[in-house]
């Protein structure tokens, strides 16, 4: 299926861009991680990463829906 | 506009501050600052980015949260991005309550959740020339040790 990913902070670091559409074989929100782990080279533990799809906090085993949003979140540093 | 979360991208000392209805006895606001050093760094300036569609709807959350948990009459936070000098204004938020002792305590609350739940993100520019994502710096750091 397509996929629509956005980054962020040092996600998007990693990853050189701001967003991609990927066509991957990942079931769920956990499987992407990985493949994009990989890919990437991403240096944060998932432990410390928060995902969300479609503008919304979701769980690591949520299923991916075609053309949806993804976003993992690195640790949060606001305020 | 009362109960609001939203981000700025313009100096907040400038935007409209809380409505405050006549019952309410106690104002409190908070503001948040660029520090000029941290973790023993001299910090020259910082960025901050959002992941704003859920970073105004978690904060909008936040807000709601407050003034159901603390009896607020009203309550806002404005969290600024983009980029930032030392002593610019990051965050301010305010509460409008009966008495000062919910304020208080309410103010506190939300710039703690604020800082906890909320997808903002801090890069800072050091004296040195170099940047560091602030968290993330932190948390792998701790996480390696």
């Amino acid at each position: 299926m397509t996929v629509q990913i956005r980054y962020y902070a040092l996600l998007q670091d990693q990853a050189g861009q701001t967003q991609e559409t990927r066509q991957t074989n990942a079931v769920t929100v956990a499987d992407l991680w990985d493949e994009l782990a990989a890919a990437y080279a991403f240096t944060l533990d998932a432990e410390l990463v928060r995902a969300a799809i479609n503008d919304e906090f979701c769980s690591w085993d949520e299923p991916l829906t075609n053309n949806c949003l993804v976003v993992f979140m690195p640790p949060v540093a606001g305020g | 506009m009362a109960n609001n979360f939203s981000l700025s991208d313009q100096p907040l000392e400038s935007l409209a501050r809380l409505h405050v209805p006549p019952e309410s006895g106690s104002v409190v606001t908070f503001w948040g600052r660029v520090r000029d050093h941290n973790e023993g760094r001299r910090v020259e300036g910082l960025e901050y980015s959002s992941y704003a569609e859920l970073a105004v709807k978690e904060g909008q959350r936040i807000i709601d949260a407050a003034v159901r948990r603390f009896g607020l009459d009203a309550a806002q936070a404005v969290h600024r991005v983009g980029a930032l000098a030392v002593g610019d204004a990051a965050v301010v938020v305010e509460t409008a309550s009966g008495h000062r002792g919910e304020g208080f305590e309410a103010c506190r609350w939300i710039i703690d959740e604020i800082k906890h739940r909320v997808p903002i993100w801090k890069r800072e520019h050091y004296q040195e020339g170099d940047r560091a994502w602030v968290s993330c710096h932190h948390e792998t750091t701790t996480t390696a040790n």
